[in-house]
């Protein structure tokens, strides 16, 4: 099965962690299963080949990722304000591949329920396992957002006492581009928040890539990596044990509970959109 | 499309695959199964995914009594795969359409038996009653083939091979000693050959037994591998995955059924538990009974044309019947009395599938449980519920004499969280529960149920001390407010453009129905909340004790079997 999808084909996509690739000097990855070499230049600059056809294909460098397009990119790649500013670290909190449809990547993302159940103790607690009504909607630039989305969240430190009400806010900017911001716990008008790039690799399977956004007081680096390392870990195996792999639009396919208000806007979103790859469409 | 293949029984699983709390993954014909065994003995086949998000059952849990999926903690029961709890919904109960696929299932001569499609029970195997079963031998091949290779079986020169109507193979030797093997299709090319010996053998004979016939099959497997790889492979299958009943498509609302007594079940028990309370165990015929939720009650239909309501008290996973406590009401119009002196065991009773008022929330730290006299029946069945997920409660049981205990070996599950308060007064009963509900706080929540001025009580106590009206659960049996129906009112119907006149002497209720509009209902006395509806405008006089204050207040919804208009006209969300 190839991509058909335009929407996704002249659109960019990050196929490698720049820092990664310096490392190793070229990969070779997939993108709508076409195989593609990254490497980088004696000018220093990365290039991308589509294999199958020795061809060169456009590049582009930001965020700390390497990005392309098989198509013709009729829109920039997606324009994020926060990671510019000077107090921010910017980290890339790694590549993972998972043998599953990146569309139910971008479900799991926008996902509270599972807090509780998956990442306990970290993100959630049992018996704290509420999803309390929050809000959805569709902006005039056609992304989802979702807010005053509160959860119970334990805290190890001994002083908290029985937990806190975290808040956060999701946003999915294209199909395969997802974030999430999460109140700073030192300034409370400020957010921290993650981006996912996640790389179509095939229509059941996908590279996340994630970018990482931390006001820089009282977060070191590693341990951001390694919390996100840790969060990812957890997710994978219930990632790649949902059947199917691939994210079904048809709504009788799944059944849905009001905790899964932004997974239904946007499973219709994709409908809408027609975005096929990686999901079984309606009937 | 229905196969011959979809309606075989097949073994997919050997019994020693289900260890105590275990999950299994099996697979026949390219569909995936979770197998597990509840502590009740019962083996559970059912479709290995979530009705949620699709996750494989296989990875959850199984507690004994129910599977949790890993994913976001859905539970599903023993035997029906209904669901009972959702987590990130606490409070509100699981629409009870939302039951996974289950297979037909059997246990028998040491294997796990399944078929999508199988009718009736499994044939007798003549001569492998007492059997041993061999190891199991994966095989890279059509199912076909494999029975094809399984002719040239054959320990010793003495064996002889037959295959037998239902696709197995026989092979005997002239000593008696006999194998027969099943081919278990997982997929179009890919079995699994499990056999039977036909003598229960022990300890070193075992082994050697074991060891022989695997040595022998992992040849013939090589063969008949080799075989398969010299031909085309075929497809492999595409099972269907059922969709999900269409009320689900949409987010959920509260479940709407009717007054229906649509299940036939038989007593299978009837026995005293207390003094003036019977307890009966009612079976379900035929089929499944359908799964209840604590705090869930049924309604019965008695001989004598009356319809009463009962709470469950079974305890998790206990779902191959219901059991309800019954107290005989001598001053009753006759429902109780009826169970009591005319209902024996045997007896067939009408009652309608379990419906649940009072949802209970599991995401508490702490949980209270208080019961007068009979009201124990849900609080019963709850506790267990918290009980076996380890979650914290104490349970308050108000009587008045030790000979009214009721549902004594159930109580005794609960160990040190058990307090049985006897013989109080009005007057200490208040005091009790003053200490009792000394502590509100986060996530902690009380659950009434007893007789109206105990009720009413305890609510004042706790709102007294500052618990909020969402951590005060209760359920009223009886609506003890004298009604008032002497006005009359239009009702505007908003979703039917209907506006019909309720006059005086009748009820919301009587009206839309003698206009055709089917409106669920049970007690038909504001206190089950079943004919609950929504309120666009117009103010109402509640006379229900189904609705919190809270609620009455915000003047958003009605009982519409006893309450009514305030002003002249209501409009209904209808
Ligand atoms: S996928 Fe099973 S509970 Fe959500
Ligand atoms: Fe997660």
């Amino acid at each position: 099965m190839s991509c058909h999808d335009r929407i996704l084909l002249d659109d960019w996509h990050a196929v490698a962690d720049l820092e990664q690739l310096k490392s190793g000097a070229h990969l070779k990855t997939e993108l709508f299963e076409r195989v593609l070499k990254v490497s980088i230049q004696p000018n220093g600059m990365p290039a991308v080949t589509l294999c199958a056809e020795g061809r060169d294909l456009p590049v582009q460098v930001k965020y700390g990722f390497v990005w392309t397009s098989l198509g013709t990119p009729d829109r920039g790649i997606i324009d994020i304000p926060e990671a510019l500013e000077a107090d921010r670290y910017l980290v890339s909190g790694g590549s993972f591949p998972v043998k599953v449809s990146g569309l139910r990547v971008v479900e799991n993302f926008l996902d509270m329920g599972h807090f509780p159940f998956v990442h306990t103790g970290w993100l959630g607690e049992e018996p704290h396992t509420e999803v309390a009504p929050y809000q959805v909607e569709l902006t005039s630039d056609d992304e989802i957002i979702a807010t005053e989305c509160f959860f119970h969240q334990p805290v190890a430190s001994p002083t908290a006492d029985g937990g806190i009400e975290v808040e956060y806010k999701y946003r999915v900017y294209r199909p395969y581009i997802v974030a999430l911001y999460k109140t700073n716990p030192l300034y409370p008008d400020r957010m921290d928040y993650i981006v996912l790039f996640i790389q179509p690799v095939g229509p059941e399977s996908c590279v996340v890539h994630n970018m990482l956004c931390y006001i820089k007081e009282g977060m070191s680096e590693p341990d951001i990596r390694w919390f996100m390392q840790l969060i990812f870990a957890q997710d994978k195996p219930i990632l790649e044990n949902q059947i199917p792999r691939r994210l079904p639009l048809d709504p009788r396919a799944e059944t849905p509970i009001r905790a899964d208000k932004v997974a239904i806007l946007y499973r219709r979103w994709l409908r809408d959109h027609d975005v096929n790859y990686g999901a079984i469409p309606a009937a | 499309m229905t196969t011959d293949l979809q309606s075989n029984w097949y073994p997919i699983a050997s019994s020693s695959d289900l260890p105590k709390r275990h999950v299994y993954q099996a697979q026949l014909l390219g569909r995936e199964f979770a197998v597990w065994r509840a502590d009740d003995g019962y083996v559970n086949v059912w479709e290995n995914r979530c009705l949620h998000r699709g996750v494989r059952l296989s990875i959850g849990i199984n507690n004994g009594t129910e599977l949790r999926c890993q994913y976001h903690g859905w539970r599903y029961a023993n035997r029906t795969a209904g669901c009972t709890y959702i987590p990130a919904h606490p409070a509100d109960a699981p629409a009870r359409t939302i039951c996974n696929n289950t297979y037909p299932a059997q246990e028998a001569y040491g294997l796990v038996w399944a078929g999508e499609l199988a009718v009736g029970e499994l044939p007798a195997i003549d001569g492998f009653e007492s059997a041993t079963v061999l190891r199991p031998v994966p095989i890279m091949a059509p199912q076909k083939m494999v029975n094809q290779a399984l002719l040239g079986y054959a320990w010793d020169d003495t064996c002889e091979s037959a295959e037998n109507s239902d696709g197995s193979v026989t092979i005997t030797a002239t000593d008696g000693s006999a194998v027969r093997v099943f081919v278990q299709p997982v997929d179009s090319n890919h079995s699994v050959a499990r056999a039977l010996y036909n003598r229960k053998v022990a300890g070193e004979e075992r082994i050697a037994l074991l060891k022989r016939h695997s040595w022998l099959m992992q040849e013939l497997r090589d063969r008949t591998e080799t075989q398969a790889a010299r031909q085309e492979t075929p497809a492999p299958y595409e099972p269907v995955i059922a969709k999900v009943s269409e009320d689900l498509v949409d987010i959920p609302a509260i479940s709407v059924d009717g007054r229906k007594a649509d299940l036939r079940v038989q007593v299978a028990r009837k026995e005293m538990t207390a003094d003036g309370i019977a307890s009966l165990r009612l079976e379900a015929i035929k089929d499944q009974l359908p799964t209840f939720q604590p705090g869930a009650h049924i309604d019965v239909h008695l001989p004598n044309g009356l319809v009463r309501q009962y709470s469950v008290t079974n305890g998790p996973g206990e779902t191959d019947h219901y059991t309800i406590g019954v107290k005989r009401e001598p001053d009753s119009r006759g429902g109780s009395v009826a169970i009591h002196d005319t209902v024996g065991e045997g007896d067939v009773l009408a009652i309608s599938a379990p419906r649940n008022n009072f949802p209970l929330r599991r995401d508490a730290v702490h949980t209270i449980f208080i019961a007068g006299g009979i009201g124990v029946t849900p609080l019963i069945a709850m506790a267990r519920a918290l009980n076996a997920q380890g979650l914290e409660f104490e349970f308050h049981y108000f009587v008045q004499s030790d000979d009214h205990v009721a549902f004594k070996r159930e109580l005794s599950e609960f160990e040190g969280a058990l307090n049985i308060h006897k013989g109080q007064s009005p007057k200490e009963t208040g005091e009790t529960l003053t200490e009792v509900l000394a502590n509100p706080g986060y996530a902690r929540h009380v659950y009434i149920c007893g007789p109206g001025p105990m009720l009413e009580a305890t609510r004042q106590i706790a709102a007294d001390k500052g618990w909020a009206d969402e951590a005060v659960h209760f359920e009223y049996f009886k609506n003890t407010t004298e009604l008032d129906d002497s006005n009359s009112f239009e009702i505007d119907l908003a979703r039917s453009a209907m506006t019909l006149t309720v006059p005086a002497g009748k009820s919301i209720l009587d009206v839309l129905r003698e206009n055709g509009i089917n409106m669920s209902s049970s007690c038909e006395q504001g206190a089950c909340g079943t004919c609950r509806c929504g309120v666009i405008e117009g103010d109402v006089i509640h006379q229900d004790v189904y609705l919190s204050d809270g609620e009455k207040a915000e003047g958003r919804s009605i009982m519409t079997c006893v309450s009514r208009a305030a002003s002249n006209r209501l409009i209904l969300d209808i």
